[in-house]
C-alpha cells in the first residue's frame, strides 16, 4: 500500500483518465492514425466488388468458420510462394469486410485457390474431401448442396455493402444452392493478381527421356503419389473422373517429356501445377506409373 | 472484517457457478474438436462440424468461463478493497442474470453460424450490443464502489481492474464497429489491411486486458491473502503496471508478420512486443520475491503453488510470445500448432490456475467454512499441470515439425513435402493432445467437485446454525 496521502492512487477519477490516455497513445499511433493514410486503403486496379453469388458464398465461408483452418495470405517467403503462388498484395483485399487472412493453416492457404481447380473439383471435394485426399481431416460439407441461397437476404447484404448488381444476378441467385455460392467465392479468391507459378518447366529443363524408365520401384513410387495427389480427379484406377482417363491417355503413347510437362505445369483452369511440390524424381516416377497403364 | 454480512456474496457466488457451468461446456467442446482434427468422421452435420465448434470452444471459454469468473471475482475483490458492499446490489444481480441469458443466446448464435469471422470477436452485432451493456453494468457497479470507497488509497488490484474496464470497452467497441446488413449479419466497418490491423490490435489486447490484467489483479490480491506475505515491492508494482498498459496497445501487428500490412506497423509491433517482456516479468519477479520471504508456504499453504506455478507460466508465456513475434521465428511457427500450444499454456497454465486458486480462497470466506478437501485441491493441481504441459509440449513439437516440413526444399528447388504429408504427421501429436485434454478436464472435474462440496458444507453449516 502506498503511504503517500495524496498520490494518484487515491484519486480514482484522475487515475482512470491517466490510464485511458496511456492506453490510447499506442492505439492512436498504430491503429487510428494509419487509417487516415493511403497505405491502409490500397486497391488493385482490376479488383472487382463481389458479385451477389460470390458474396453469398463468402457469407457461407464465414458462417461455417472456414477461417479457423484456412488462411488467405501468402507470405513473401520462398516456401509459401512455391506452395501457394504469388505472395499476397495489400490491394487485393479492398472489398474484404472483414479480412479473412486467418491465423492457422490446419488446411492449406486459399489465397490463390481461385482458378486453381475446375468448379467440379470443389463440388466433389466439399461433398467428400477424403475422396481426394484419403487422410484429409476436412469435414464433409454434404448439406450445402441441399440448401438454397437466401436471395433476398443476399441482395440486402449487397445493398449494405454498396456493391452493384444487375437484375439477372438476382434471378441467378434464386436458383442457386449454398454449394454453388461457395464454389463461386472459391473461384474469385485472389484472382485480381495474375496466376503465376514459381517453377514453370520447359523441355530444356528436363531430361530428354525418363531417367527412371524400366525401374519397377519408380512405378510403385509413382503409383503412391498418384493415389495421394491425382486419384481424386483421374480416378482410383486411372479411369478418369473430373480429369481425363489416364489409362486412355497412356494408350495414346504420349512422349514422356510431354507427360512430365503437363504434370509439372498443369493446365490452366483445369489442373493444378505440381512442379513446386513434387521433385523431378517424383514427377518422373508418376510418368513411369502412367506409362505402365498402357 | 467488520460488517462482513453486508457484502453481497450471492452475486459473486452466482458468477462463480455460472463460470464453472460454461467452463465445463467449453472444455467438453474442446475435447470433441481436438478429436475431430485427427478423425474427420467425428464431425456430425453442420451444427457439430469443426468450423462452428472451434469458434464455440474459444468463445464459451473466453466469455463464459474467463469473463464470468472475472466478473464474480472482481466483485469480491472490489468490495473488499473499497471496504463497502456493492453500491448497487440489485444492478449486480441483474448483471449476473443478463450475463447468463446473453451467454445462452451467444452460444446458440454461434451454433447457427452467425459469425463475424474476427478472432475472439465472432459474435454478431446484436450480441455485441448485449456485451457492451453487460460491460457498462459491470463498470457502473465497480466504479460506483471505487468512487465511494471507504479506503483512501487504491490497492494495485484496483488499478488493474480499472485499466481492464476502460481498455476492454475501447477495444471491443472499436473492433465491433460494423455495417449491419440484417439482424444476424454485419460487415466489418474496416476493409482489407485496415480490417486486419484493427482486428489484431483488438485480438492481442483482448488477451492483454481479459487474460492478463484481470488475472494480475487476482494475483496481486489473493497471493498476499493466501500466504499472509505482503507484495515484495510496491514500486515494482507501479512500474510494471504503467509500462504494461502503455506497451500492450502497440503490439497487435506481431500477429500480422509477413502479411500485406505495412512493414512499419509490423516492425513497431514487434519492437514493443519485445519491450513487453520487462513489465510482464516485473510482476513475475514481484510474485517470486513475495514468496521468497518464506518458501515453505509452497508446502504449508496449498494455494501458494497455484499462484507461483501460475505466474511462472505467465513468465514463460511472456518470453515465448515476444519470441514468436520476431520475423525469423514467426516464419517458422506461424500458422502451425505451435500457436495453440502457446495459447493453451496461458489459458490452462496461468489464467485457469489463478482463477481456480482465487475461487478456492473465496469459497470458505463466502460460505463461512473450510475448503471441502485440500487433498482434492492438490490432486486437481497436479493433474491439470500434467495435462497442460502435455498439451503444450506436443503442440510445440508438432508445430516446429510442420513449420520445418512446410519450408524444406529439394536440390531442384521444389518443395520436399506435399501439404498432406505435412498434415498427417500432426496426427499422432493431435491424438496425444486429446489425451492431454482428457487429463486436464479430469483435473478440472476434481475442482468442480471440490467447489460444489464446499458450498454444500457451507450451506449445511448455515442450516444447522439456523
Amino acid at each position: 500500500m502506498s503511504n503517500h496521502e495524496n498520490s494518484l492512487y487515491s484519486k480514482a477519477v484522475l487515475f482512470a483518465v491517466v490510464a485511458a490516455v496511456t492506453v490510447l497513445i499506442g492505439t492512436i499511433v498504430t491503429v487510428f492514425a494509419p487509417m487516415f493514410t493511403a497505405g491502409m486503403h490500397p486497391k488493385n486496379e482490376n479488383l472487382q466488388p463481389f458479385t451477389a453469388l460470390q458474396l453469398a458464398g463468402r457469407d457461407i465461408y464465414q458462417a461455417e468458420g472456414c477461417v479457423n483452418c484456412h488462411t488467405q495470405t501468402v507470405r513473401p517467403l520462398k516456401a509459401d510462394v512455391l506452395r501457394y503462388g504469388e505472395y499476397s498484395k495489400a490491394g487485393e483485399f479492398a472489398y474484404d469486410r472483414p479480412f479473412l487472412w486467418g491465423s492457422k493453416r490446419t488446411g492449406p492457404d486459399l489465397a490463390r485457390i481461385g482458378g486453381k481447380y475446375p468448379d467440379e473439383w470443389h463440388i466433389q471435394h466439399f461433398e467428400n474431401p477424403q475422396a481426394f485426399f484419403p487422410k484429409s481431416n476436412m469435414p464433409k460439407y454434404t448439406w450445402l448442396k441441399n440448401k438454397p441461397v437466401n436471395a433476398p437476404e443476399t441482395l440486402a447484404h449487397m445493398k449494405a455493402l454498396g456493391f452493384p448488381y444487375a437484375e439477372e444476378d438476382a434471378t441467378a441467385l434464386a436458383s442457386a444452392t449454398q454449394l454453388d455460392a461457395l464454389v463461386a467465392y472459391m473461384q474469385v479468391i485472389g484472382t485480381s493478381v495474375a496466376r503465376k507459378e514459381a517453377i514453370v518447366v520447359d523441355a530444356s529443363m528436363i531430361e530428354a527421356a525418363n531417367p527412371l524408365a524400366g525401374k519397377a520401384e519408380a512405378v510403385a513410387a509413382g503409383q503412391a503419389i498418384y493415389k495421394a495427389e491425382c486419384a481424386g480427379c483421374h480416378g482410383q484406377n486411372a479411369e478418369g473422373n473430373i480429369g481425363a482417363s489416364i489409362s486412355d491417355y497412356a494408350k495414346g503413347e504420349p512422349a514422356d517429356t510431354d507427360t512430365y510437362i503437363t504434370v509439372a505445369n498443369g493446365l490452366e483452369g483445369a489442373m493444378p501445377a505440381f512442379a513446386g511440390q513434387l521433385s523431378k524424381d517424383k514427377i518422373w516416377s508418376v510418368v513411369s506409373y502412367i506409362n505402365s497403364l498402357k | 472484517m467488520n460488517n462482513e454480512f453486508h457484502y453481497d456474496y450471492k452475486t459473486v457466488q452466482g458468477f462463480v457457478l455460472s463460470a464453472i457451468f460454461w467452463g465445463v461446456i467449453g472444455l467438453v467442446i474442446g475435447l470433441l474438436i481436438s478429436a475431430q482434427l485427427w478423425d474427420a468422421n467425428l464431425n456430425f452435420g453442420e451444427y457439430f462440424s469443426y468450423g462452428r465448434l472451434r469458434t464455440l470452444h474459444t468463445n464459451v471459454l473466453a466469455y463464459g468461463l474467463g469473463i464470468g469468473a472475472e466478473f464474480g471475482i472482481f466483485y469480491y475483490i472490489v468490495m473488499r478493497l473499497t471496504k463497502r458492499p456493492l453500491v448497487l446490489p440489485k444492478l449486480a444481480r441483474f448483471h449476473l442474470w443478463l450475463f447468463n441469458v446473453g451467454m445462452v443466446l451467444a452460444t446458440l448464435s454461434l451454433f447457427a453460424g452467425m459469425n463475424q469471422s474476427l478472432e475472439y470477436a465472432e459474435f454478431e452485432w446484436p450480441i455485441d450490443i448485449a456485451i457492451v451493456i453487460l460491460w457498462v453494468l459491470f463498470a457502473i457497479n465497480v466504479l460506483g464502489n471505487v468512487f465511494t470507497r471507504k479506503e483512501k488509497n487504491m490497492y494495485v488490484s484496483l488499478w488493474y481492474v480499472i485499466a481492464t474496464i476502460i481498455t476492454v470497452a475501447i477495444l471491443y467497441i472499436v473492433n465491433n464497429l460494423a455495417i449491419p446488413a440484417s439482424l444476424t449479419k454485419s460487415y466489418h466497418l474496416f476493409a482489407g489491411v485496415n480490417s486486419a490491423n484493427v482486428e489484431w490490435w483488438y485480438g492481442h489486447n483482448a488477451v492483454g486486458f481479459l487474460f492478463t490484467t484481470p488475472i494480475l489483479a487476482m494475483f496481486y490480491y489473493f497471493l498476499p491473502k493466501s500466504t499472509g506475505l505482503p507484495i515484495y515491492s510496491h514500486r515494482l508494482s507501479i512500474i510494471s503496471f504503467w509500462s504494461l498498459i502503455f506497451a500492450y496497445l502497440w503490439t497487435g501487428a506481431h500477429h500480422l508478420v509477413y502479411t500485406p500490412l505495412p512493414d512499419w506497423i509490423q516492425t513497431l509491433g514487434i519492437a514493443f512486443t519485445l519491450f513487453l517482456i520487462a513489465p510482464s516479468w516485473g510482476s513475475v519477479v514481484n510474485g517470486y520475491f513475495t514468496v521468497d520471504k518464506d518458501w515453505s508456504k509452497m508446502r504449508t499453504n496449498y494455494l501458494t503453488k497455484f499462484f507461483i506455478v501460475g505466474i511462472t507460466f505467465y513468465g514463460l508465456q511472456t518470453i515465448q510470445g515476444p519470441s514468436q513475434g520476431i520475423r525469423v521465428i514467426s516464419s517458422l511457427i506461424h500458422y502451425t500448432d505451435w500457436v495453440p500450444g502457446h495459447v493453451h499454456m496461458g489459458t490452462m497454465g496461468w489464467v485457469t490456475m489463478v482463477i481456480c486458486a482465487s475461487v478456492y480462497y473465496m469459497l470458505p470466506a463466502m460460505y463461512k467454512t473450510e475448503i471441502y478437501s485440500e487433498k482434492l485441491a492438490n490432486i486437481h493441481f497436479w493433474i491439470v499441470l500434467v495435462g497442460q504441459l502435455m498439451f503444450s509440449i506436443t503442440m510445440w513439437i508438432t508445430g516446429i515439425q510442420q513449420g520445418a516440413m512446410w519450408k524444406m526444399t529439394n536440390a531442384d528447388g521444389s518443395l520436399q513435402y506435399t501439404f498432406m504429408e505435412t498434415l498427417v504427421r500432426n496426427y499422432p501429436y493431435w491424438q496425444m493432445r486429446t489425451v492431454a485434454g482428457v487429463i486436464f478436464v479430469v483435473g478440472m472435474l476434481f475442482f468442480v467437485y471440490n467447489v460444489l462440496m464446499t458450498i454444500k458444507k457451507g450451506n449445511d453449516l448455515a442450516k444447522q446454525a439456523a
